[in-house]
């Protein structure tokens, strides 16, 4: 589960002054349900889920992640997250394997059952042509599944995905959309950033509409559509984020 | 801290350096053939234009002496050098190095040598120039010649024996052994190779697991890790620290290759340009660039670190090596001594204390201070990079 709680963080510019990425964000995700994180670019999205998997530290506000606070206990924090995003890239000089397999030493895993996660990673991700291949040489949905695979090795409660598709190809980006709803059905709390309005329609159980670094609106697709009197997710999120959001 | 983790960040890091082309060469290619192609190259190089400077004739241009046909006529026999006669603009000639040299016979010569009163012979050169200064050298000792003969003359018309004048001669002997002549010779120069070599080891690598990670993205997939960023960066200090001194290493094993070899007979002319040098000095010098090697893999790691891009880091750290080359360059000067206040200042205080070991000066309350305050030098910089690594404004600098 995932609870934020007023979480604040505040950087400071030298030509900007203080900046509030993310401003009093409050919301709770269920295991088994996918909570969708929706903005524009520079809403805050990347900084509130790098809260929540404690690459920041926030300013003020806290957060519990599987039971653990982001800023007490921030090492089981990402013990318990698996953490995939556009800015978290793969070793080019390391195979998919070894790339998995660090990871997985990182976590606290014995190498045998490493071994054996790997194995059946690769079989449910289908891994296997690639799996001792560099990873500079990959396509970019091989890249993508040896994520996924890394993120996974530690088999982590809660799932955090920054905007995971961007970049990438249709087919690529359906299979990290199959993979969002496998984390779901597999009992996983999820939360999902995008500025793609579609994915949200089709992923999300829940949505939180994030401008500016506030939450301006949280509820299911039914009710938003229902507190706007719009169908499309995009005019849906036009109306409560205002014009300037998408402009 | 957590040495399991430390472990396993060393070890990927040091795989993922292993595979890179850029790593290698500034780890083992460069340090493994700087020495030898350096001192080959200098030693070939340098014999080849000596022995052709040594092979010309000079041609010097005689100035004067038309009342002196006995000198100019020895100085045109003479095969020493080949004589040309006066012609205008000689100085720009000698500048121009179109001759070598002139020389001026004074008025009045022939006769004055006879009487023991001629006026001093003036020889024109181009200070510096090897051919030049050749050229002086064989004019100087064809006068030499002339001026022992007619002072033989006069003693031998006066009855007195020509040894009179050279009553007793003067020999030289060295009883320094042959390793502390060499360190004598270079070794001011061995420290500034271990050095540098120090610090370009730990260079490239210090860029490519900071800002390169950075820029390649892998960065925020570690920190993502739940091991704690001060093993992360142990991890990565651990790494730069291995290239530094695989770097120091392997300059050192080619250098004793290379002395070896020479020794041997292979590469004679090798030998002048790389005397044998005090093993026991050489393990000196190891020892005391270790710290030297853990301050410059902190420091590099914490200014590259800095940056956001592999680029804006070389931009960082070029300026650097400036700044080490500097206290080097100046240990390499003579007349700088090493006293306690310089041997507090980092790496001038390396590049003298080394140069003593070599020539076999082993003073140790130095040796204690320099390697006392640069373990502490080292410490302060390990402690800024991983304070650097805690800081966000660092690690997600955009």
């Amino acid at each position: 589960m995932i609870e934020a709680r007023s979480l604040t963080k505040t950087f400071r510019d030298k030509k900007r002054g203080e900046i509030r990425a993310v401003e009093d964000l409050s919301f709770r995700v269920e295991p088994g349900r996918i909570y969708g994180l929706l903005g524009a670019n520079g809403a805050g999205k990347t900084t509130a889920l790098r809260l929540l998997a404690t690459l920041l530290q926030p300013t003020s506000g806290t957060a519990t992640v599987a039971g653990f606070d982001v800023v007490a206990e921030p090492a089981r924090v990402r013990a318990n997250v698996g953490f995939l995003a556009t800015s978290t890239a793969l070793y080019g000089r390391l195979t998919a394997r070894e790339t998995i397999a660090y990871f997985g030493r990182l976590n606290g895993l014995p190498d045998a059952e490493i071994a054996a996660r790997i194995q059946r990673l690769a079989d449910e991700l289908d891994l296997h042509e690639f799996l001792d291949r560099r990873c500079e040489k990959f396509s970019t949905g091989m890249k993508q599944k040896t994520s996924i695979a890394r993120t996974l090795i530690h088999d982590p409660a809660v799932m955090i995905f920054d905007e995971p598709t961007l970049g990438l190809d249709v087919m690529a980006a359906r299979s990290v959309v199959r993979f969002v709803r496998e984390c779901r059905a597999r009992g996983k709390t999820v939360i999902y950033s995008t500025h793609v309005m579609s994915e949200v329609e089709k992923l999300c159980d829940t949505i939180g509409i994030i401008h500016g670094g506030r939450l301006l609106a949280e509820d299911t697709l039914a009710g938003l559509r229902a507190r706007t009197g719009e169908q499309d997710m995009e005019e849906i999120f036009v109306r409560i984020a205002g014009t300037e959001a998408v402009a | 801290m957590n040495g399991k983790n430390i472990a396993t960040v060393y070890g990927k890091e040091l795989r993922d350096s292993l595979r890179d082309r850029r790593t290698l060469l500034s780890m083992i290619i460069i340090p493994l053939l700087v020495v030898p192609v350096l001192v080959y190259a200098v030693s070939r190089i340098g014999s080849r234009a000596y022995a052709s400077a040594r092979e010309e004739i000079p041609v010097v241009m005689l100035l004067g002496g038309a009342d002196s046909p006995r000198t100019v006529a020895a100085l045109r026999q003479s095969p020493r050098f080949r004589i040309v006669s006066e012609a205008a603009g000689y100085r720009q000639l000698i500048s121009d190095k179109k001759i070598r040299a002139a020389v001026q016979i004074p008025p009045g010569f022939d006769a004055g040598l006879g009487a023991g009163a001629a006026r001093p012979v003036v020889i024109l050169h181009y200070q510096g120039e090897l051919k030049s200064g050749f050229a002086v050298g064989e004019i100087e000792a064809f006068f030499r010649d002339v001026r022992e003969k007619a002072v033989t003359a006069s003693l031998a018309a006066h009855g007195l024996p020509a040894s009179l004048v050279t009553p007793f001669a003067v020999q030289r002997e060295n009883v320094a052994p042959p390793e502390k002549v060499g360190g004598n010779a270079i070794g001011g120069l061995v420290p500034y190779l271990i050095i540098m070599l120090c610090f370009t080891g730990a260079v490239y690598p210090a860029i490519d697991l900071t800002a390169g990670e950075k820029e390649r993205g892998t960065m925020e997939t570690l920190l993502c890790s739940p091991v704690a960023r001060v093993d992360i960066v142990l991890g990565k200090f651990f790494t730069v620290l291995t290239s530094s001194l695989c770097a120091i290493g392997l300059s050192l094993l080619s250098m004793a290759l290379t002395m070896a070899l020479a020794g041997a007979g292979i590469g004679a002319t090798v030998r002048g340009a790389l005397p044998p040098l005090d093993p026991l000095g050489l393990a000196g010098v190891l020892a005391m660039v270790l710290p030297v090697a853990v301050l410059f893999s902190a420091l590099l790691l914490t200014i590259a670190l800095c940056a956001k891009s592999s680029k804006e880091a070389q931009t960082y750290l070029t300026p650097l090596a400036f700044v080490v080359l500097l206290p080097v360059a100046v240990g390499l000067l003579p007349g700088i001594e090493l006293n306690s206040r310089l041997a507090l200042v980092p790496i001038l205080n390396l590049s003298l204390v080394c140069k003593e070991m070599l020539s076999g000066v082993w003073h140790w309350n130095y040796i204690a201070l320099i390697f006392g305050s640069t373990c502490a030098y080292a410490g302060v910089a390990l402690a800024l990079a991983v304070r650097m690594f805690n800081r966000e404004d660092v690690l997600f600098r955009s």
